[in-house]
């Protein structure tokens, strides 16, 4: 008789808890290994989510429901450091020093924001009142009220689109995908809760790809009010009132522009998770030119990396959105079963 | 959050400044309109650090003005810039201090250029042959003068007669630092501190005292531009630009401001002259201007220098205001002196600024 199959899922977000939960029907003993001390990944902080606005509590307890159907056993506080592969066996070591092994792995490391602070133009961290998409999510779920440094409301609100994506300076040549439709979002939410306040998104181009993306944009505009420029911000300079100076071009007038706003939200897009890297170079995986997992046969083979029986989903491997990330999820696992199915024991 | 945020991006830019042995390049603008600047430079160097500082009467004009107004063109150039280089070679130098903010961008760009394109390199070394039968190594240390401030400001603050804070509140002055657009804008790596926050000036300012000012269009142009300047059809646009920093720093009340680019110096010094004739408009106290020195200046009255040794009367915004700040003592009489203590007459008073 055939011993038990394991497989390790690397991160707890809602790939990993998707991709367990896809297991339910079948015999494997799978492992969530999770390095933060809760499951959810971004889901934790997310307050609403695009384009229906869903809360992400919502759709992180539609998860762990799918995660508990999986019988996964989920281990918080396991961070991994190394991958160590002999054909069929898959040596993981956490921090900790501890082992686990496993027939095949599934990583689903996800992403971190990008580092706003260093676009230094931005001032980031220097300048109170420039704040990031995920500083809003977190203010948003918060309850508390937009305020600025100064504990005025914020009359004036600029969003930069594309900030560390498309963008050579900051290494990035790759577009993040959900920052775009995040503006136009977290714009209508803010005037959902100050509708007097105005609104100026700076974006160089909109690449509203997905389902009802397009629609949001609209409405942004005739039902919310939200004014789109097209051109990259040059520069951000601090007022004496504490209040921000932005420079930009606006490239369909041909002109350049200095306005002043109350508060500015960097939309950051998405980088591999710290550690990511190393991991990979642990297990001799391929990257893409952004550091990202590469897979090993665009467009069939998006699950495999040049590992066999390394398995790759989410955000790891490339942006995606929260759904595209749920439906790979349950491609890669899927692939992990017939891999696994065809597996030759030893 | 402010000076942490600047903290984490100044350690990312940090130089290798060379600590001693240098040659040193003057600047066309510097020496001839403050030329106490590069003179006190010296004397700092050799005599207040003990540093050993060579300089050839050879050296000429790096044409950076040239190159930035389109009339010399790049070979040239590049070729000019080995034959100073072999100066430097010859007198048995590896590190290369331009006094010019400009000249230290040609220089940065020529190496960079050469380093990705080491066929110019060699073209260019045949052309410095042909001319002048010379040949050179490159810099192993390139470095601008106000690096080298930067670099020993502590020793400086150790040796200092005054600090840049009000003599009789003690409180700190305020002070608008301009970095010149050369100096890191087109190579961040190459200025300490980068290009955005630049630290090279505002390192100065802290350790000697004063308090820097971070105002909206602190990174915009001094306004020389070059074409702007030199095509006369263009001084407007010039003097717009200036006239831009000055209503953008004014609010903020800046005791002086500083520059390490001598074309800086020298635009917002004469320019506030040119607006108050234009609109009657002065940006200073009481009618007067906002004080500019170079930093070379500003490190030579924290060490004591007398500001007529400096060259101060030099400068078209009188320095008196700020120097009564400071509590340095001058006499007025002197001010108009020269060397030999003979009249070096006055120049005439401007209609709206007052000096």
């Amino acid at each position: 008789m055939s011993k038990t199959k394991r497989i390790i899922i690397i991160g707890g977000g809602p790939a990993g808890m998707e991709a367990a939960g896809a297991f339910n029907h079948t015999d494997y003993q799978v492992t969530v290994l999770e390095k933060e001390k809760q499951i959810g990944g971004k889901l934790n902080t997310w307050y609403k989510l695009f384009p229906n606005f869903k809360s992400g509590t919502e759709v992180k307890e539609y998860l762990e429901e799918t995660l508990k159907k999986g019988k996964a056993s989920v281990l918080t506080n396991s961070e991994v450091v190394n991958i160590s592969s002999d054909k069929n066996n898959h040596q993981i070591t956490l921090k900790d020093g501890k082992t686990l092994t496993g027939e095949a792995i599934l990583i689903a490391t996800g992403f971190q924001p990008f580092e706003a602070d260093r676009k230094e133009e931005y001032g980031y961290k220097i300048y109170d009142n420039v704040i990031t998409s995920v500083d809003l999510e977190r203010l948003f779920s918060s309850g508390k009220p937009i305020l600025t440094s100064t504990g005025k409301v914020p009359e004036r609100i600029g969003f930069i689109h594309c900030v560390g994506s498309r963008d050579k300076k900051s290494g990035n040549l790759y577009c993040s995908r959900v920052c775009c439709v995040t503006g136009v979002k977290q714009a209508i939410e803010i005037k959902q809760h100050l509708p007097e306040a105005k609104i100026f998104n700076f974006y160089m181009d909109l690449r509203m790809y997905g389902q009802d993306f397009e629609e949001l944009y609209i409405e942004a505009q005739q039902k919310w009010g939200v004014t789109f420029i097209r051109g990259r911000v040059s520069e951000i300079g601090q007022n004496i009132d504490s209040t921000l100076q932005l420079k930009a071009e606006d490239t369909l007038l041909g002109r350049p522009l200095k306005m002043n706003f109350d508060l500015i939200v960097l939309l950051v897009g998405m980088v591999p998770t710290a550690g990511a890297e190393k991991l990979g170079c642990s297990a001799s995986l391929e990257f893409t030119s952004g550091k990202f997992f590469r897979v090993m046969g665009k467009p069939v083979q998006t699950n495999e990396s040049n590992i066999p029986g390394i398995f790759l989903t989410g955000t790891c491997k490339e942006p995606l959105s929260l759904q595209e990330t749920l439906t790979d999820a349950r491609a890669a696992s899927a692939k992990l079963i017939s891999y696994l199915k065809e597996m030759k024991e030893d | 959050m402010a000076s942490e945020g600047k903290k984490r991006i100044w350690e990312e830019y940090q130089k290798e400044i060379a600590d001693d042995h240098y040659f040193y390049v003057r600047s066309c603008i510097r020496q001839t309109f403050f030329p106490g600047a590069e003179t006190v430079f010296l004397n700092i160097l050799r005599k207040d650090l003990g540093k050993d500082v060579f300089e050839d009467a050879r050296h000429t004009t790096c044409t950076g003005i040239g190159y930035h107004s389109d009339i010399v063109p790049l070979d040239t150039i590049m070729t000019v810039i080995a034959r100073h280089f072999a100066l430097m070679t010859e007198n048995g130098y590896k590190n290369f201090v331009p006094s010019c903010v400009t000249s230290f961008g040609l220089y940065t760009e020529v190496l960079e250029t050469w380093k990705h394109f080491p066929e110019i390199e060699n073209k260019i070394r045949e052309f410095l042959w042909k001319a002048t039968k010379r040949e050179f190594n490159k810099p192993e240390n390139l470095a601008h003068a106000s690096d080298i401030i930067y670099k020993n400001r502590e020793k400086i603050r150790e040796k200092s007669k005054f600090l840049l804070q009000n003599s009789i509140t003690g409180k700190p002055l305020n002070v608008v630092e301009h970095i010149g657009c050369h100096y890191a804008k087109m190579f961040p790596s190459s200025g300490v501190g980068g290009a955005e926050f630049p630290h090279v000036l505002s390192g100065m300012i802290e350790s000697w005292g004063g308090e820097v000012i971070d105002y909206p269009e602190r990174r915009h142009c001094c306004g020389f531009g070059f074409r702007n300047y030199l095509i006369k059809a263009n001084r407007g646009y010039s003097v717009s630009n200036s006239k831009k920093k000055f209503e953008s720093m004014q609010p903020y009340k800046p005791d002086f401001i500083v520059a390490n680019c001598p074309g800086c110096s020298m635009f917002l010094d004469r320019w506030q002259y040119t607006i108050a004739e234009m609109e009657g408009i002065t940006y200073g106290e009481n009618g007067m201007g906002i004080p500019v020195l170079t930093f070379e200046e500003m490190a030579g009255l924290v060490l004591g220098y007398s500001p007529w040794e400096l060259g101060l009367q030099m400068h078209q915004i009188s320095v008196e205001p700020l120097l009564d700040k400071m509590g340095i003592p001058y006499r007025e009489e002197e001010k108009y002196l020269g060397k030999n203590g003979r009249s070096l007459g006055q120049p005439q008073k401007p209609q709206f600024l007052i000096v």
